[in-house]
């Protein structure tokens, strides 16, 4: 990932801000400039999410992209905020400890870097509360 | 001008490796290193944690403890040395996910295991003088130990973050004053691009630890004509268990005193974290009015030394985040193969 890229999105990496429509009620992350459903009638707000949500599916990754081969096995999951939007995650925690319906909290981690030399990206994961 | 601690908050990872697997590596009597060391084991970062990404918890514990609202934090410090970057600010990094950004100064503080009480001194400074509101100190390490050295049966991980400011009834404990003793001693260093610390042994011991600890502890209360007796609590810097022991006593505190904050045994040496979580832990049980003594250690070398008093706030914030005896609680062992892992000591490729 580029460094000008990953720090577009910092903010919302690091503390999972996204939006929110005041005329819908409906909550997005990644956050969006309109809201799909109002169009011009949206009424969009920067929005920080509490951060709890629940696992709704997952999987073990046992062979993993270049930067993770180390961290095998590990726990990708969809969690759903209590808010409503979904966003894929790694799960911190012991792979026979996530089923579906489990609830997380975030925890700020190091999502990847670029090899020794380069950035350190940092960011949120979740893991079993 | 009163300052003291507003909030304070812990971190450690859960994954802790037992001196008798070390031991069992090189070869060495785990009993006898156990009991001389008075360390059973030590804490280890997850492969996606270090000293960033445990400040940053630390220092959101803080917050969460006090209910602060982050833009009233003006000035962020962490100590450390294991900073992830070698330049780039690791307060950057603090700052942004606390959201106490831009309108802030930060940096960060390097001075072996006492950049984070250095760091403490720094804001006490700021919030007395009225540049900033609110102040954090961090001290946080993922600290580094060579395989076989005998460092590696003590450096351990975690972080402790200080709220500092200038307004009473916000503190949970009053600084009442502090001393520093600092010389110019070499009894431990690592140098540039170096990926394991240097020590001189044994003379670590009487012209590093207990010259600077006795210096800056007898200079305190000196300046404050307390004595041992007038302290409830008290914590010494603690690389393993039995310097600190050792130190009080020579001070004249008991072991009684000492108890509450001595939490090496379990945790083993945080280094930036190490004094600071043995005043968080005492913190965790104090009563209000309670007089508690500290002194930092570090290597290079100096003493940074406080005494604290703690007000009534501290019975409303307490259990408003993890205390230390919680952080250590069920922790998941390993062994020295995947210890080795995770602090990246095995060769790739």
């Amino acid at each position: 990932m580029s460094v000008p890229r990953f720090w577009r999105q910092q903010v919302q990496r690091y503390n999972l801000v996204g939006t929110h429509c005041k005329n819908c009620n409906e909550y997005y992350y990644p956050p969006r400039n309109t809201c799909p459903i109002c169009r011009r009638e949206g009424a969009i707000e920067s929005y920080k999410f509490k951060g709890l949500g629940e696992v709704v599916s997952y999987t073990i990754i046992h062979t993993a992209a270049e930067g993770f081969e180390h961290q095998t096995p590990y726990v990708l999951g969809i969690v759903k905020l209590d808010e409503g939007p979904r966003l894929t995650s790694q799960i911190v925690a012991d792979i026979d400890e996530v089923e579906i319906g489990t609830r997380v909290r975030p925890v700020f981690r190091k999502l990847g870097q670029s090899g020794d030399r380069g950035m350190i990206y940092y960011g949120t994961k979740f893991t079993p509360v | 001008m009163t300052v003291g601690i507003v909030s304070y908050g812990a971190y450690i990872p859960k994954y802790r490796i037992k001196v008798e697997d070390i031991a069992r590596v090189w070869g060495d009597d785990a009993d006898i290193l156990s009991a001389g060391l008075m360390v059973n084991e030590k804490s280890v970062p997850d492969l996606d944690e270090d000293t960033a990404t445990i400040a940053v918890e630390a220092a959101r514990a803080a917050i969460c403890r006090a209910g602060i609202n982050p833009s009233r934090i003006e000035a962020v410090y962490t100590g450390s040395e294991s900073h992830p970057y070698a330049v780039k600010p690791t307060s950057t990094i603090v700052a942004e996910a606390i959201e106490a950004t831009p309108s802030m100064t930060a940096a960060d503080f390097e001075f072996a295991c006492k950049a984070g009480t250095a760091a403490i001194q720094a804001c006490m400074g700021l919030v007395q003088s009225g540049m900033v509101d609110l102040g954090i100190a961090i001290g946080a390490d993922v600290s580094q130990g060579a395989p076989g050295d005998a460092l590696e049966y003590t450096a351990a991980a975690g972080g402790v973050a200080y709220i500092i400011g200038s307004n009473e009834s916000e503190m949970v404990a009053v600084i009442e004053d502090t001393f520093s003793f600092t010389t110019d001693t070499p009894d431990f260093w690592r140098r540039e691009g170096m990926p394991y610390p240097e020590h001189g042994g044994r003379f670590t011991g009487e012209p590093g630890y207990f010259k600077h600890v006795m210096g800056a502890a007898r200079g305190l209360m000196e300046k404050m004509g307390t004595s041992p007796e007038d302290y409830d609590n008290a914590v010494f810097h603690q690389p393993n268990g039995k310097f600190p022991s050792k130190v009080a006593k020579m001070l004249g505190f008991s072991k009684e005193q000492i108890k509450p904050g001595l939490v090496v045994p379990w945790l083993g040496n945080t280094y930036s974290g190490s004094c600071m979580m043995g005043i968080a832990a005492t913190l965790d049980q104090a009563k209000p009015g309670d007089r508690i003594f500290a002194t930092a250690f570090g290597s290079g070398a100096g003493g940074d030394a406080f005494s604290f008093r703690v007000t009534d706030r501290i019975d409303e914030v307490r259990d408003q985040a993890p205390k230390v005896e919680e952080l250590l609680a069920n922790p998941v062992y390993m062994d020295y193969a995947m210890y080795a892992k995770h602090k990246g000591k095995i060769r790739l490729g």
